[in-house]
């Protein structure tokens, strides 16, 4: 299951491939990286995993489901082979698109023409998740889904126009790994990948063919496509060899870090521990008010945005809860009219009990535009604002290196100066040579500390106007979808009560 | 001490005076008109001020009016129920207690939890909360009309003499509530009642109007009970959807006060557009409180009261059979055969006089439930579809407002999934 190598386009591009699963020391990536973030990839050794275990025997047998296009969402297979199991999502769904606008016309302002080219060609790439399929039986079973790729040729990232490949849910986490562990600390805001969920996986391993399993595959994969379409959005990711693995290559090495109670889960664990310890104890002098302002923002930010989450969850709730009720009240309203006698009013009854039928499954689908449009949507940038704030506190921490190392270089001067004036004629000479060494050494990395910290503070500030047209425009095409989704709704209910209304008025 | 609610201002704007048919469609003529001009709610207790325009020459002015409370309106109800007079009729059932017990805890806990919230929330939770209570206000009110009106329409119970007490008195008329003694009393006589219903129910009508009404009257009243029960449910759903949307409002409305980003600028219009929504959503669920919930409810109450006169009937027939039996018996016997014939004549007679009132009661409700169910469908449908209307536009306008606010303006696609095609991003170093 060797990895093939891509080529050297990337400028992160130091890693080896792991040749082997059980080989569990793959080298980091170049950069400052002591301080490992909470998806470092450090394991020692060959971890069970309890769902993957048949994962080699099936990961061949999986069969591509032909499908007509891309954008078919309802999977049609005969005669699937016995091991896989082809799920039909929900059908009244209500898929949203993340299209995106588009914009001919950009304004410039003072940039670098390679950026201005990377990002041009990542609006040009999209990716879509599919056709989620079971594959295997019981325990070991994992939801396996079609990731298709298209970019224009003259992007000179990918082999092919159009691709496609497998993948499973723990190849998403370890790829959100790679990327985090490689560039968070850097000051990119790396998109969160959507949250295991055991409770979901487990109904769906189970094999329990209902609505709620179904409608648990459709929400996951919907959250996987947003997931990838940000990530390789982003020019810089985009050109990131793993990233380009990920998409392009058949087979991927399983990612077995992502388990939560692997070596490398309890490593994630302690490290998100720490760092929220550090964040408590540093304390950093703001020189630039910029962050000072941004952060408090984002912090707002952050509080509204879990008040609104919270306020349309329970809007989806009560929606579902109003859909029942309406469902019950029409066959109520069914039997009174059955029960009256006088033939008019009899029929007008029924009459409504139908109306109130359909208002049902309006009210279905408006909960389900609440919750795909909405509430997932909303869900999302929490996640990603802990991101944006998880890339602050890296600056922070990269402020703290850099201080102190200045400080170990004061402490060195200090000791050279002492060793100047003391009297020991035979060590002096190779005391004060090592002393030069190692100041020169440390002044070296205090300028690479400085360095690295106006570094990240840069890349954080071009990160954060980009972050914030990208919200823009991603709630703008939100609401923008949710409210022609209302309207659809509304019509509906006209047309429904419109023809309702001379049967009320029969009524003799 | 709430506010604004003791003691507090006329509750009936002008375009409520008026009779008030709400669930009963009833012809009102001249001779006498009887309305609920005004209200007052009071820490716990609601006035009534009931308004009479009489023709009759039994009252001594032309025009006039008296306060009542909830307790003397039941008092006229149940002298009614123990009339043996009125046995044949289908007494109008009793209004409901007012209770703004649920409207009163809320207003308090709002006042509790005034130091948690910002102004605006607490202002627009207020206002909502004190709409609600007019809401259940303006119901009991018009409940209470009802009773009233229904009486008074009623050939003969119009004639009652307590009725005219009831109207012209305007003294308190000192009716206290029925002390606990009272109330078990009552208690165990609905016990008796409805096991006597049962077996009473097993006795075989003749007259095959009565043994069809009978099933019907039985099986229709579960239904309205259910579907009652139902429409609530369905209800209290829709208000508390209307609720989350309210809270996205505020939420969002902060989300804008924020600082004035093109981001904030959006969200403000967008928390709008929810207000908008939410407004729409909380008249459609009170509307259909109102026309479909109320009716039902009403129904409910008015069929029990149709079923205790079907069950006074074969109380009677019963009774009267009996009586037969007891005078042949009697004969058979020749004992005391004087007795048993006077009262079995008796029996004949009030089953007789039943009977005859019975068929026409019945036929006049049904005659009111179905142009009650006629009148309160079509407002329903009215009402429901201008809501729908006025919805579409607002959503409508404001999908345009969105799209003109930002530049340039983006081009959705709905449909084509899978194809991506976004704006530039610019930047910024």
């Amino acid at each position: 299951m060797a990895a093939t190598a891509r080529d050297p386009m990337a400028n992160h591009s130091d890693f080896q491939e792991v040749e082997n699963a059980e080989d569990l020391f793959p080298e980091l990536t170049g950069g400052p990286r002591e301080e490992a973030d909470s998806s470092g990839e450090r394991s020692n050794g060959p971890k069970l995993d309890f769902d993957d275990d048949a994962d080699d025997l099936f990961a061949e047998a999986t069969e591509e489901v032909s499908l007509d296009s891309p954008e078919r969402d309802v999977l049609l297979s005969d005669g699937p082979s016995p091991a896989i199991t082809p799920v039909t999502p929900p059908t009244s769904v209500l898929t949203p698109r993340l299209a995106h606008a588009h914009d001919d016309m950009f304004t410039h302002s003072s940039f670098d023409e390679l950026e201005e080219e990377e990002s041009s060609e990542a609006s040009a790439v999209a990716v879509s998740v599919s056709d989620p399929e079971k594959v295997g039986e019981g325990m070991n079973a994992y939801m396996a889904y079609k990731v298709t790729t298209k970019a224009p040729p003259s992007s000179a990232l990918f082999r092919l126009p159009e691709f496609s490949v497998r993948r499973r849910f723990s190849d998403f986490l370890g790829l959100h790994g790679k990327l985090a562990s490689k560039y968070m600390h850097a000051g990119y805001i790396v998109p969160p990948a959507p949250e295991k969920s055991i409770v979901g996986m487990t109904k769906v391993k189970v094999g329990k063919e209902d609505p709620s399993s179904n409608e648990f595959v459709e929400k996951r994969r919907l959250a996987l496509e947003r997931y990838l379409m940000r990530t390789v959005q982003h020019p810089v990711l985009l050109k990131d060899p793993d990233l380009v693995q990920f998409l392009e290559s058949s087979e991927l090495p399983r990612a077995i870090n992502t388990q939560a109670l692997s070596g490398a889960g309890l490593l994630r664990m302690v490290n998100k521990a720490a760092d929220a310890v550090n964040k408590m104890t540093i304390k950093m002098n703001e020189s630039d008010a910029w962050f000072e302002e941004k952060q408090q923002h984002f912090e707002n930010l952050d509080a509204q945005l879990r008040k609104v989450h919270a306020s349309v969850e329970s809007l989806v709730c009560h929606r579902k809860e109003l859909s029942q009720n309406t469902a019950q009240f029409a066959k109520s309203a069914a039997m009174l009219g059955n029960s009256e006698d006088h033939t008019a009013l009899s029929r007008a009854l029924s009459q409504l009990a139908e109306v109130e039928e359909k208002m049902e499954q309006q009210y279905q689908q408006q909960a389900n535009a609440d919750f795909f449009l909405l509430a997932e949507l909303l869900g999302d940038y929490v996640r990603l604002l802990a991101a944006v704030k998880g890339v602050f506190e890296q600056r922070v921490k990269a402020w703290q290196k850099w201080q102190d190392t200045q400080l170990l270089l004061q402490r060195k001067r200090e000791a050279e100066v002492k060793l100047h004036f003391s009297n020991k004629p035979d060590k002096l000479q190779q005391a004060k040579d090592d002393i030069k060494e190692e100041i020169e050494e440390l002044e070296g990395k205090v300028q690479q500390g400085e360095r690295d910290f106006e570094h990240i503070s840069r890349v954080i500030r071009r990160e954060v106007s980009r972050f914030e047209k990208e919200r823009v425009k991603d709630f703008k095409i939100l609401v923008t979808n949710y409210l022609e989704a209302l309207a659809l709704t509304q019509q509906q209910l006209i047309k429904y009560w419109e023809a309702f209304l001379p049967e009320a008025k029969a009524i003799s | 001490q709430q506010e604004g609610l003791d003691d507090g201002p006329d509750f009936l704007s002008e375009e409520d005076r008026g009779p008030r048919a709400v669930s009963v469609d009833l012809q009102t003529d001249a001779t006498l008109q009887v309305d609920i001009s005004d209200a007052l709610s009071e820490r716990d207790k609601v006035k009534f001020t009931v308004h009479t325009k009489s023709t009759l020459p039994n009252f001594k002015q032309s025009e006039f009016s008296v306060v009542r409370q909830h307790e003397e309106f039941i008092w006229l109800h149940d002298s009614f129920v123990e009339n043996e007079d009125y046995a044949g009729y289908i007494i109008p059932p009793a209004p409901p207690r007012p209770d703004f017990d649920a409207s009163r805890e809320k207003l308090q806990k709002l006042g509790e939890g005034e130091g948690s919230m910002t102004k605006e929330e607490f202002t627009k939770m207020k206002q909502e909360l004190e709409a609600e209570y007019l809401a259940i206000f303006k119901k009991t009110v018009a409940m209470h009309e009802v009773f009233l009106c229904r009486v008074a329409a009623h050939p003969i119970l119009r004639k009652d003499l307590n009725f005219h007490v009831f109207l012209e008195y305007n003294q308190d008329l000192s009716v206290r509530g029925k002390n606990k003694k009272e109330k078990l009393e009552d208690f165990f006589k609905n016990v008796v009642k409805s096991a006597d219903g049962v077996l009473v129910a097993g006795v075989k009508d003749v007259d095959d109007f009565f043994e069809h009404e009978k099933t019907f009257l039985l099986e229709y009243h579960n239904r309205v009970k259910d579907a009652s029960a139902k429409s609530d449910r369905m209800i209290r759903s829709h208000k508390n959807a209307a609720d989350d949307i309210n809270r996205m409002a505020s939420s969002l409305y902060a989300l804008g006060t924020l600082d004035s980003t093109d981001l904030c600028k959006f969200f403000l219009k967008v928390s709008e557009l929810f207000e908008k929504t939410r407004k729409i959503e909380a008249r459609v669920a009170a509307d259909e409180d109102l026309k479909l919930a109320d009716l039902l409810k009403y129904y409910l109450r008015e069929s029990q009261a149709a079923k205790d006169l079907l069950y006074r009937r074969s109380r009677a027939l019963l009774d009267y059979e009996n009586a037969n039996k007891a005078l042949d018996k009697a004969r058979a016997k020749n004992r005391d055969v004087l007795q048993a014939d006077t009262s079995q004549q008796l029996c004949c007679r009030k089953f007789d006089k039943i009977s005859e009132s019975a068929k026409q009661e019945l036929i006049d409700f049904k005659t009111r439930r179905v142009a009650a169910f006629r009148k309160n469908l079509v407002e329903l449908a009215e009402l429901e579809l201008k809501h729908a209307k006025v919805g579409t536009l607002s959503v409508t306008l404001s999908v345009s407002l969105l799209m003109t606010s930002s530049s340039p303006p983006p081009l959705l696609s709905l449909s084509c999934r899978g194809t991506c095609s976004c704006c530039r991003v610019v930047w910024v170093s």
